[in-house]
């Protein structure tokens, strides 16, 4: 029952947010602005984590195929499979999942915070009064901001798990970089690429409209404006991870 | 001129305003007291539109506030400017581009007719050297200046103001008194002012409303307030309290 109001209060939240701006000047220079802080202001952390999420990713999974078993003869694995299981988990999951589960605590937790204090301190009632859509005008651009940058960030996100990969076969000698790359480039579908931009479209939208509805709801102080931020991150990353095994579904079910 | 109504509303089952009816004049301060839970902060609120009241009429001239289609609502809110108690500024713009974002909204001026009205509204809250500075950087005192400024920077017809001296000291209170008196008169606007500040009642109460457990128990002016203290004993309670 309280999951069904929360659904009806996100329609009817987002049916106020899926208006015309007022002015669309003011709308494009919030937008551009917004996405300076979710693109740019977020690139630092999601190289650093794909760089390294990308190197570990190899040496662990060479290091799982290659090692001795009794169950499977490792001479006659051809090397370049790791190539392709590090390529197509940094394109399907890796790049889209990982990085915006790291972006939900930064972006998510930022944007529920920063509304829930403009709620708390009445600049959202001081938009109403003026006769603006509230919820329009501090929603919209943060979503179309998300939908454009995250995506960017996500492409560059799977080329620096690849490269962070490419480095770990550099200091390594179970495999080499060029084993990596034909894995790679054999396994590639343009499928992948088509699932790896759906998912990171959805996931921004996740991002950003929940967080924005957690922090638009909000009533009380700063402990009420923490609490927010807590929940949308839960609640993102919650969803994240329903729709991520939706589209696994729909796009790869064989 | 606003009128309100047979207003009511309710919080669960709580009624906390209770067939409300009222006359609110231009070029006069109105001003709405009573004790914490009276119901005068949820009447301004339904009055601005941030609450829906269940039943009544707030007529603005002759327009049914609450009846408009969502359009009409806008552009009428447009004409209402808003003092919050806790000023409301938006804390990421500094000062005139907080005064300036109403106007970069609603009107077609150009930067430089913007500057000159940013510069004309502060002027006229007596605040000079502060375009620059953001709400953070700013005293109480000025910050509800600034939180008038921006309330008159379209040409309103209606202000309302929610406890514009609650945190501040009373040499300050009474200049944001007199401020609101000026510009409400200046301008002929019709100003509600919800107010604690017994001294704000006395000086500048030309129409008084005295709400008590969500009913409009007493109206009328600073001179009738004598008197009346002598017959409501609610309102004498108030008076004395706040004393």
């Amino acid at each position: 029952m309280n999951l069904l109001s929360e659904i009806g209060r996100f329609t009817l939240f987002m049916k106020f947010v899926l208006r015309k701006p007022e002015k669309s000047k003011v709308f494009w220079t919030t937008t551009f602005r917004e996405m300076y802080l979710i693109g740019i202001d977020s690139l630092l952390i999601v190289i650093l984590i794909a760089f390294f999420t990308g190197a570990v990713t190899t040496i662990q999974t060479a290091s799982q195929l290659l090692s001795p078993s009794d169950l499977f003869p490792t001479q006659l694995m051809p090397k370049f499979v790791i190539g392709a299981v590090v390529g197509t988990s940094s394109l399907l999951e890796l790049a889209p999942t990982v990085t915006c589960l790291v972006l939900a605590g930064k972006i998510g937790a930022n944007i529920a915070s920063e509304i829930g204090n403009m709620k708390v301190s009445e600049q959202i009632d001081a938009y109403e009064v003026m006769g603006i859509n509230s919820a329009n005008f501090v929603t919209l651009p943060k979503i179309i901001a998300g939908i454009i940058m995250i995506p960017c960030l996500i492409i560059v996100a799977n080329f620096l798990l690849l490269f962070g990969g490419y480095l770990a076969c550099k200091m390594t000698t179970t495999l080499t970089s060029s084993d990596l790359i034909q894995g790679a480039r054999l396994v590639f579908k343009p499928l992948y690429l088509k699932v790896m931009l759906t998912k990171s479209v959805i996931f921004a939208f996740i991002i950003t409209s929940l967080s924005a509805f957690q922090g638009y709801y909000t009533t009380g102080g700063a402990l009420e404006v923490g609490e927010a931020g807590t929940k949308a991150v839960t609640k993102i990353c919650i969803f994240i991870l329903f729709f991520d095994l939706v589209i696994a579904q729909l796009f790869l079910k064989s | 001129m606003i009128t309100i109504q047979n207003l009511n509303k309710w919080f669960d089952d709580k009624h906390v305003l209770d067939n409300i009816n009222a006359e609110f004049k231009p070029g006069v301060a109105n001003l709405v007291i009573g004790a914490s839970g009276g119901g005068k902060s949820v009447l301004i609120k339904c009055m601005v539109g941030l609450l829906t009241p269940e039943s009544g009429k707030i007529l603005y001239g002759n327009q049914d506030f609450i009846g408009l289609e969502y359009h009409r609502k806008q552009n009428l809110r447009s004409e209402i400017g808003m003092l919050f108690q806790n000023t409301a500024l938006f804390d990421s713009l500094t000062v005139q581009e907080n005064i300036e974002f109403p106007l970069r909204m609603f009107s077609k001026f150009t930067p430089e007719e913007r500057l000159d009205r940013v510069n004309f509204c502060l002027e006229k809250v007596q605040l000079v050297n502060v375009n620059n500075k953001y709400p953070a950087e700013i005293s109480g005192g000025m910050k509800k200046r600034v939180g008038i400024a921006r309330a008159i920077a379209l040409e309103i017809n209606y202000l309302f103001c929610d406890e514009p001296n609650s945190g501040l000291d009373p040499l300050t209170s009474r200049i944001i008194d007199k401020l609101l008196l000026g510009i409400t008169q200046e301008f002929n606007i019709t100003t509600v002012i919800n107010s604690h500040d017994m001294k704000t009642v006395i000086d500048i109460g030309e129409h008084i409303i005295f709400m008590f457990k969500g009913q409009k128990w007493w109206e009328g002016s600073n001179h009738e307030l004598p008197n009346a203290r002598r017959e409501n004993p609610e309102l004498d309670a108030f008076f004395k309290a706040s004393f």
